[in-house]
């Protein structure tokens, strides 16, 4: 299958190696990864900070650029849920835009969707003898209803010890400008999902969002715990030959 | 919305921050909520058509929405014929005024008063009290709140950042300014709490002439009030006075008698997290020989309608107060209710305050930002209030308006930036150069990330240098 | 006096701009598809459990048996007035022995209930799932005040009274009469959400379900 990668704008300035797994992983599976490169950013953070009109321009940049794909690939979770969930609300109803994100939304898809519901793989012959940890991050469990997919590939990766994490659920406290804007909750919540990861035992953290990993791995990090955080991508793409960094 | 007892609290960034520095207070709402959202989770589980009764329970109430003008017209019809007086307040004052008058055309001075959202809203003890009219609450929570002084911080239990050992200590300093004092040998066990509040109201209740309330629903085809409640409290104020007085908002109403089938199962599981709650009364005008004879309703506007002219924020008036968003919500465990500087706490006070006060102090345009759209709060929503939507919403229109300059100009150039493949190449190469240079700690408001959270370093090479070069190497025949 | 009666009202309509004139209340769709009742096993067993998870005292009897039960049930409690509606069945009392004084109900002040041990009535119907009994004034239930200021209520349900589900209750209960929904003895979550049975209302609620 020939699948179109959103990389996002946070993983292609700051997470790059998520993308690059990505890439490994699907091409390892056989299938073919493009990257429009007219792509930029989704407008989550001008959406969710109340920036409507940047929102909009950056949500018809999208929709021209990806229109065309059988299948997109957004590599984090609150993105897929942007643009699946909230481009209908920023187009007037009836309007293009409206139209436009509504017939492209079905195709977009987060890693663990792609892999399970349109590639029909759970065991990706990964290799990744760690002990790990999941964060299922909000946007994953409540928009886009990712339920037990991202474990039941993490269970299949060979020499992987899932640990179950308490409080899972538990929005980590990040929210975009809110981790800015309401520093001292964000870090309240924070620090209590970290307390949460730490007390598993875990050496690696888990989730499908690199937002929300950046927040709680910088808070892993100022408290020194050693626990390493690493989106699904990468422990998917980790095989004998050519093991994920931790 | 008045609420002047909240005027001049800080905005919400500022009272949260000091919130979580309370150790004392997060304890407390940690302990409070997990044990009332595990309760909620157990009893809604167990109704295989919940999804079902949250539909119905939002479409009524948006049928009743969008007809308001008509169902309005249809309960006071209804309560008349019941032989209950209707009232109309535009607004806080208008409402106090109502009530004033008609506590004092019965002569008393005191009044017994069951819980309500709506009459702490129009601060109508602060009225009585102006009038002379000393107004005692009665529900145990309500209680503790006035005993201490102090505000609300929950819309089902506002003394929920006290534990079992402050009350111990409100009931024995202050009860004896108000009535039958605290026994001495009081101790924190809740059960001797619960005792020492039903000992100090029980002479009130008695000697009630005149109760107020709220309603939980209104119902308009038969001028039906409802009330849920659970200590008896509530069945006190609203059987026993002469003369009973409701202030219900205009948004509390149900179309017809059998729409209370699907609220009287949503209400009482999201809120208390019981299959029912102990008590719930209905009451139709008055009725001869049973309870008071002289029934009042003050139908309250105060800023409803300019919220039902908002047509993605008019959800919020499905509202049926239960509570259950505090509840679930990670922000509001962590900021406690007083941070949101309004009766209505929590998630969904952050999209009803803004809404009924609008969004010109520095409290209120901070309200929608009090969360991090986590979404937990719209799935245990019983009314499928979609919350985030609305802040969302709000946000906009704080954006709109004036202020927030550093702000706009940083989007502006997020988006000036990332609206062209281009510049957002660009911008990554300039990053990547000065990656050596960024230090640990940022300065300015970069602190508020770096204060309790390290920064990622900046990679030598983005994405989309990446693939572009791995491309080249392909075109020519090389590996990666 | 109507206050601010037009104000209000066409603040509403002009809020409801956005609305079509021609859409009718009823064009405003409401999913019907919940349960009436819900399947949870046999009525009456799922009323007691829940009247037991309420802390609530439960007995099942025999229609015969009644008389009998009340008595114990008052013997029991030590009571020595217990008020009873005027209307109340002589059969149910039938066995109360010389320690009980019946008071009926004749517009007793609230002083007089205050100091009397218990009340004694039937209900209009009762709820499995929720443990709810619902008096609504009618025949053996009296007014509210009579439920209400003693501490105990013993409340005699026949079994035929007791429906599954709250739809079904609500479709049986008539508006028009003051309706009492009693699920348990008062009780009080407001310190700390931790549930204390026994505030305001009855602290003991005592069942007689009969011919079950």
């Amino acid at each position: 299958m020939r699948v179109a990668l959103f990389v996002t704008c946070l993983n292609d300035t700051l997470f790059p190696r998520t993308g690059r797994a990505v890439v490994r992983l699907l091409e390892r599976l056989g299938h073919e990864v493009v990257f429009p490169e007219a792509q930029t950013c989704c407008g989550q953070m001008h959406y969710n900070t109340g920036y409507r009109r940047e929102a909009q321009k950056l949500a018809v940049r999208f929709v021209r650029t990806f229109g065309d794909a059988d299948a997109v690939l957004a590599p984090s979770g609150s993105c897929a849920a942007m643009v699946r969930d909230n481009y209908r609300r920023l187009g007037a109803p009836g309007s293009r835009l409206a139209e436009e994100a509504a017939a492209l939304a079905p195709r977009v898809y987060d890693l663990s969707e792609l892999l399970v519901d349109v590639l029909g793989v759970t065991d990706v012959g990964a290799y990744f003898p760690h002990r790990v940890t999941y964060h299922p991050t909000c946007h994953g469990l409540r928009l886009l209803k990712l339920g037990d997919r991202p474990t039941r590939l993490l269970s299949a990766v060979r020499g992987l010890d899932l640990a179950e994490l308490d409080g899972a659920a538990e929005c980590c406290g990040f929210g975009g400008t809110f981790a800015m804007k309401n520093e001292a909750v964000s870090a309240a919540m924070g620090s209590d999902k970290a307390r949460h990861v730490a007390a598993t035992g875990a050496e690696v953290l888990c989730a499908v969002d690199n937002s929300c990993l950046m927040h709680i791995g910088g808070t892993l990090d100022r408290s020194r715990s050693g626990v390493a955080v690493l989106h699904l991508a990468e422990i998917l793409a980790s095989t004998e030959q050519e093991p994920a960094r931790l | 919305m008045s609420d002047s007892a909240f005027l001049g609290m800080p905005a919400f960034p500022a009272a949260a921050r000091a919130a979580t520095g309370d150790a004392q207070l997060r304890h407390n709402l940690r302990k409070a909520t997990h044990t009332i959202r595990d309760k909620r989770a157990s009893v809604v589980g167990e109704l295989d058509d919940w999804p079902v009764l949250r539909a119905a329970g939002a479409a009524i109430k948006d049928r009743t929405l969008r007809h308001l003008d008509t169902y309005l017209v249809r309960l006071e019809e209804s309560v008349r014929a019941a032989g209950g007086t209707v009232h109309w307040a535009a607004d806080a004052a208008e409402a106090n005024r109502i009530v004033t008058g008609l506590v004092q055309a019965t002569g008393e001075t005191e009044v017994v008063k069951v819980k309500s959202m709506a009459t702490q809203e129009i601060e109508l003890n602060e009225a009585l009290a102006e009038a002379g009219i000393t107004a005692f609450e009665t529900d145990l929570a309500e209680l503790i709140v006035q005993l201490g002084d102090d505000h609300p911080s929950h819309i089902l239990v506002p003394a929920i950042h006290r534990n079992r050992a402050e009350i111990r200590e409100i009931f024995l300093r202050t009860m004896r300014d108000w009535g039958v004092p605290a026994p001495d040998d009081l101790t924190d066990d809740p059960r001797a709490l619960a005792e020492a509040a039903r000992v100090h109201l029980r002479e009130k209740f008695l000697r009630a002439k005149v109760g107020v309330s709220g309603a939980n629903f209104a119902v308009a085809d038969t001028g039906t009030m409802v009330v849920l409640e659970s200590e008896g409290n509530g069945r006190m104020c609203l059987t026993l006075p002469e003369t009973l007085i409701s202030v219900v908002g205009i948004e509390k109403i149900v179309p017809t008698w059998s729409d209370l089938e699907v609220f009287l199962q949503l209400l009482p599981r999201s809120s208390t997290g019981e299959r029912m709650n102990p008590y719930t009364s209905t009451w139709t005008g008055v009725t001869p020989g049973d309870g008071p004879q002289d029934f009042h309703l003050v139908l309250l506007d105060n800023g409803r309608t300019d919220v039902l002219a908002d047509t993605v924020g008019r959800q919020a008036l499905r509202c049926i107060r239960c509570s259950a968003c505090l509840n679930i919500c990670p922000v509001y465990e962590r900021a406690g209710g007083h941070a949101y500087g309004s009766v209505y706490p929590g998630p969904i006070g952050a999209i009803l305050t803004p809404q009924l006060r609008g969004t010109s102090s520095e409290l209120d345009a901070s309200l929608p930002y009090a969360s991090s759209l986590c979404g937990a709060c719209y799935e245990v929503c019983p009314v499928a209030i979609d919350i985030p939507e609305v802040l969302v919403h709000l946000r906009e229109q704080v954006v709109d308006g004036p202020g927030h300059r550093a702000e706009k100009a940083a989007m502006a150039a997020a988006g000036w930036v990332l609206d062209d493949e281009k510049r957002l190449g660009a911008a990554q190469r300039a990053a990547s150069g000065a990656r050596g240079l960024v230090p640990h700690t940022l300065p300015g408001p970069g602190s508020a990330w770096t204060d309790t959270r390290d920064v990622p370093e900046i990679p030598a090479e983005s994405f989309r240098q990446w693939w572009r070069r791995r491309n080249k190497g392909r075109d020519k025949g090389g590996a990666e | 006096m109507s206050g601010s009666r037009e104000t209000v009202l066409a603040k509403v309509r002009a809020a409801l701009a956005d609305v079509d004139p021609a859409e009718r209340a009823e064009d405003v769709a409401v999913p019907r598809g919940y349960a009436r009742s819900h399947d949870m096993g046999d009525p009456v067993a799922v009323f007691v459990d829940r009247l037991v998870d309420y802390k609530a005292l439960v007995r099942q009897v025999a229609a015969a048996e009644l008389p009998g039960e009340v008595a114990a049930a008052l013997e029991r409690r030590g009571a020595e007035r217990i008020v009873a509606p005027a209307d109340l069945p002589a059969a149910w009392t039938a066995d109360v022995g010389t320690g009980t004084a019946l008071v009926p109900d004749d517009g007793l002040g609230v002083r007089e209930l205050d100091t009397a041990d218990g009340v004694l009535t039937g209900c209009a119907a009762a709820v499995a799932e929720t443990g709810t009994i619902v008096c609504d004034g009618g025949a053996a239930q009296g007014r509210r005040a009579i439920t209400l200021v003693p501490d105990y209520h013993l409340c005699v349900v026949r079994a035929e009274q007791i429906v599954g589900g709250v739809p079904e209750a609500v479709a049986r209960l008539d508006p028009a009469r003051p309706l009492t929904w009693i699920s348990g003895p008062s009780a009080t979550s407001d310190i700390e959400l931790d549930r204390v049975e026994g505030v305001h209302g009855p602290r003991t609620l005592e069942v007689i379900i009969v011919g079950a």
